[in-house]
């Protein structure tokens, strides 16, 4: 069974290590909020401004002047900081922010992400996705394997226009755990009930496999 | 004490006129300065280039000036949620410089620290570097990008002092300080509007010298663009 939207963001919980600090997209990205394992200290960075993101307020307590990326209100936690774009751009280019998880429409095998912009579509603006591709240490992309029209979204080369090069080192989608090496996506690990035989149907780019390919654990 | 109070929303607007380049704080809606944007949308200027993150929604923030095309040239670096921009955009209108955000903010930063150019690996590889230089740094490349600065620098905080000293709330801070820094003439306009003294030094986040103009703002909206919540247990 390929997952859902909130399998994938609970396999990519399982990337989290104590300690670390970590910038969430818009999307399937958010959700890895919901699952982080217990015993691990995560501290959710908004580039808008704010570090030691909480969960969404109780009905009635929303605040105007407390949102995320999303422009969707928010809490913080104890030990929170607020501050400035520029401050907060430091942290991501700066290296300090330790992964940020994000989607993307194509990712290619040497580590290029397409996210922002659909030639002859409404271009709507990369905000900061640019800024966090070109320096984050690590990044994980969380996306479903195929577009709508049932194209492969893990490519050979991007063929829209790139948010940044060589950068993504994992892949998770609703199919495959894919790990970007020198030489290309290498299938770390496949959805539950999903054949190696399957995704590399389902797959533009060539798929280094090595070994028998575990299932997922949820 | 160096007195920057105006007393009313034209005072603190004199000077303005077609064809300048204005900045304006917010990231979304949170933190916009409502009071400048709703004035500027009733007065007759046109040709403005306006530097933002967002370009507001079809009736409210920066939208009030897309409505009623007085905006020719936008530099932000997020644009959704706005039907009425996408329309002028499409059909060429409106001229849209995109700009990736952290590079938004650090050019605003650089505009009014005397920064001329940086650096940065934000866009290297991608259309955002077409015409740029490129230079090599710790083995990595980057491009060069220009500072940004404008005639009016218009920003929201919550609190500021008669010598323009400024506090922000929450995350409505966001481009604000950045921006009254690169502002010719900077309007800051306050929640509340206190005298000297009444806020503490060690607590202030743009510093009255930044600012040239502050006025007590009315009739906060502060309106909420994704309202989202979870119930009580």
């Amino acid at each position: 069974m390929a997952l859902d939207k909130n399998q994938i963001a609970q396999r990519i919980s399982q990337e989290l290590k104590h300690n670390m600090y970590v910038n969430l997209g818009i999307g399937i990205p958010t959700l890895v909020a919901n699952f982080i394992p217990t015993g691990i200290d995560i501290e959710f960075q908004s580039e808008n401004g704010v570090l030691g993101m909480g969960p969404f307020p109780f009905e009635g307590e929303e605040d105007p002047d407390m949102i995320n990326a999303g422009k969707q209100t928010i809490t913080t936690l104890p030990g929170a900081a607020l501050f400035d774009s520029s401050t907060s751009f430091a942290m991501i280019r700066g290296k300090h922010v330790q992964l940020t998880v994000l989607g993307a429409m194509e990712v290619s095998e040497n580590g290029d992400i397409a996210n922002w912009k659909i030639p002859g579509k409404m271009v709507k603006g990369m905000g900061g996705a640019m800024d966090l591709v070109a320096s984050a240490e690590n990044i994980i992309v969380a996306m479903m394997h195929s577009n709508r029209k049932g194209e492969s979204k893990i490519l050979k080369t991007c063929t829209l226009p790139i948010t940044g090069v060589n950068c993504v080192k994992k892949v998770v989608t609703n199919l495959a755990v894919l790990e970007v090496t020198d030489k290309g996506f290498k299938l770390l690990e496949r959805a539950p009930g999903v054949s190696v035989e399957e995704i590399k149907n389902l797959t533009e780019a060539d798929l280094i496999i090595e070994g028998k390919i575990p299932e997922m654990k949820l | 004490m160096i007195n920057k109070v105006v007393n009313n929303i034209d005072e603190a607007l004199k000077g303005v006129e077609s064809n300048m380049t204005f900045m304006f704080g917010g990231f979304g809606l949170s933190g916009i300065p409502e009071n400048v944007i709703s004035r500027l949308s009733k007065i007759d200027l046109f040709g403005l280039t306006c530097i933002s993150n967002n370009a507001g929604i079809d009736d409210f923030g920066l939208g009030l000036l897309l409505k009623r095309k007085q905006i020719k040239k936008m530099i932000s670096s997020y644009v959704g949620e706005n039907e009425e921009f996408e329309r002028q955009m499409l059909s060429g209108e409106l001229k849209v410089d995109l700009i990736p955000q952290g590079s938004l903010a650090e050019r605003c930063r650089a505009g009014g620290a005397g920064i001329p150019a940086f650096f940065t690996p934000a866009g290297y590889g991608t259309e955002v570097a077409e015409g740029k230089e490129i230079r090599e740094y710790n083995g990595k490349p980057h491009i060069l990008e220009s500072a940004l600065t404008a005639d009016f620098a218009f920003v929201k905080a919550w609190r500021g002092d008669n010598a323009g000293n400024l506090i922000f709330k929450g995350t409505a801070r966001n481009f604000n300080p950045l921006m009254a820094m690169a502002g010719t003439i900077t309007v800051a306009e306050v929640e509340e509007l206190v005298p000297v003294g009444e806020l503490d030094p060690n607590q202030i986040h743009t510093p009255g010298i930044f600012v040239q103009r502050i006025l007590q703002g009315e009739n906060y909206e502060k309106r909420i663009e994704q309202r989202t919540f979870r119930k009580r247990e």
